[in-house]
């Protein structure tokens, strides 16, 4: 039976060190709503939507309640919207009147987000897929709930630069038509390579054509709970301080694996993965940056930190992929700049660089995320920033990701803000030295020697 | 039997256990176990009971121990058991 201390170090996990679902992801197919027509089309995704997420919030209110667990989001990720509308968007702006009908569901079922406003040219690019993504500014900046996301590459394909150019320019004209608003447009938008089919988490949630009709994905957190395990470890060498993390992390996922099969039940859609990152908000001890600091290195981004983060993301695999057969998504942990008051620390005290993050970002999940930068930074030099991450994701097999800001009219040093869970960035430098014509060849980087495992 | 967990943390006072026990037998909530120590100077009991067969909804049980928690000026929690069993158990 139960005894009193497992009770009262679950529930101090819950109360004191922020533990939380971070999203129940619901994972919807649009396969079927096409029509050569985009107001039927449109009408065919809100009725798909509206019908099938009906119960969501209620549902995940009550488990809630019951397991005195806060879930922070509830949300939804649908099937990639170029493939939906291929048949029936002729211009963008059907493309936006499309983004428009999500937001609409999004907001009458009572979604915070709602992701799959996507496109996949990881090798190649249709006329569908271009499409879309020339929408994206416009349908970003009259949109409050979708997000948008792009694969542009794979270790199986390689690396479509020519959409790598594409998109720099696509983030700096949705970054000025949101520059009321600190660019916040750009913190919609993630483009991928390796992207998952079942990731929970926005930016870059959609449901992959291999999945079934309808699936529940959950992603956990507890940075705060990981930290607060290390703080009585200052001795432990590391072989030790990795075990400390697995038995947190097992705990951590159980807690997902729990979620994830009662909303599965209650909702009577089938549970497809726990994803196990470790998702930080701007809350205090709520912190990636706080775990590694708590390791011994004194500010991240100093020496270590890159080592600390590997060992850190490792353990948190392996202590859930013992609590849960069904691991998916991203799962590592996430390093998003504005979301991470640690982060925001380093980078004003002058220890944390773009530089730094990118050799972060090639031993755990996801990329260079939430990242702001001058508003006045080149298009190419986007493009090159994403082709740099694009390549570490190709050739290490694993998923990275860039969601950037140049923030419009704001100069490194100067701060730009979203507000709520998206919290507030620090303008980073960006090495400035061109990259132009590098970009500008065109073509498509062909796939790493490794690919060709047949 | 499904059953709930039900954790009273605050200041160690009289009548605390009495005005719980009251509140559940009324609701015809039977207590399987009763534990409780004392951590970092404050009063944490832990009740193992079966609300299978309570007069209200679990959500009603819920927000009415909460709010008797903060008229006794403790924190009461209704849960299911589930949770702690799928984190503390392999």
């Amino acid at each position: 039976m139960i005894n009193i201390n497992e009770v009262i170090e679950t529930n101090r996990m819950i109360e004191k060190e922020n533990l939380d679902v971070r999203t129940i992801t619901l994972g919807l197919s649009l396969i079927g709503c096409e029509t050569d027509d985009v107001e039927k089309t449109c009408a065919n995704i809100y009725s798909r939507i509206t019908e099938r997420a009906k119960d969501l919030i209620r549902t995940g209110a009550e488990i809630e309640k019951e397991y005195a667990i806060p879930i922070i989001n509830k949300r939804i990720s649908v099937t990639p919207i170029s493939i939906i509308a291929s048949s029936c968007a002729k211009e963008t702006d059907d493309y936006v009147k499309i983004a428009k009908t999500l937001d609409r569901a999004a907001k009458d079922v009572g979604v915070n987000f709602l992701g799959g406003f996507s496109a996949l040219p990881a090798k190649g690019m249709t006329k569908s897929e271009r499409l879309l993504i020339e929408s994206i500014p416009q349908a970003l900046a009259e949109t409050d709930n979708v997000c948008a996301s792009v694969n542009l590459g794979s270790t199986k394909t390689g690396i479509n630069m020519d959409a790598v150019a594409l998109m720099g320019r696509i983030i700096k004209e949705t970054a000025y038509l949101t520059r009321e608003r600190d660019s916040i447009g750009c913190a919609k938008l993630v483009v991928f390579t390796n992207a998952p089919d079942d990731n929970p988490f926005m930016a870059g949630a959609f449901h992959g054509v291999t999945e079934t009709d309808a699936v529940i994905n959950v992603g956990v957190s507890g940075p705060g709970v990981i930290k607060t395990a290390l703080k009585g470890a200052e001795g432990l060498d590391f072989c030790s301080l990795c075990e400390l993390i697995k038995k947190t992390a097992f705990k951590i996922t159980r807690l997902g694996v729990l979620v994830a099969e009662e909303a599965s039940k209650r909702l009577d859609i089938p549970f497809g993965i726990v994803d196990l990152s470790l998702a930080p908000t701007p809350a205090i001890g709520d912190s990636i940056a706080e775990i590694i600091e708590a390791m011994g290195i004194e500010k991240v981004g100093a020496p270590g930190t890159t080592a600390a983060l590997a060992l850190l993301n490792d353990s948190v695999k392996k202590g859930g992929i013992m609590a849960s057969s069904s691991v998916g998504g991203l799962s590592g942990a996430f390093i998003p700049v504005s979301e991470d008051h640690g982060m925001i620390d380093a980078v004003n005290a002058g220890s944390l660089s773009i530089e730094k993050l990118e050799a972060m970002t090639s031993v755990c999940s996801v990329g260079l995320d939430m990242i702001a930068i001058p508003g006045d930074t080149s298009a190419e030099t986007i493009s090159g920033i994403i082709a740099d991450e694009m390549a570490i994701g190709m050739i290490n097999q694993k998923t990275t990701a860039v969601r950037i800001i140049p923030a419009y009219g704001k100069k490194e040093g100067e701060k730009a803000q979203f507000g709520g869970l998206l919290g507030e960035a620090p303008i980073m430098k960006v090495n400035n030295f061109s990259c132009e014509q590098f970009i500008r060849r065109g073509g498509r980087i062909p796939a790493p020697i490794h690919s060709f495992k047949n | 039997m499904k059953k709930s967990i039900i954790t009273v943390v605050g200041k160690d006072q009289v009548g605390i256990i009495a005005r719980v026990c009251t509140y559940l037998a009324k609701n015809n909530i039977n207590i399987l176990d009763i534990s409780q120590t004392i951590v970092d100077g404050f009063f944490n009991m832990m009740m193992i009971a079966d609300t299978n067969n309570a007069s209200k909804s679990f959500s009603i049980l819920s927000d009415e121990l909460e709010a008797l928690g903060k008229e006794i000026e403790v924190q009461i929690k209704l849960q299911r058991e589930e949770i702690f069993e799928k984190m503390q158990r392999i």
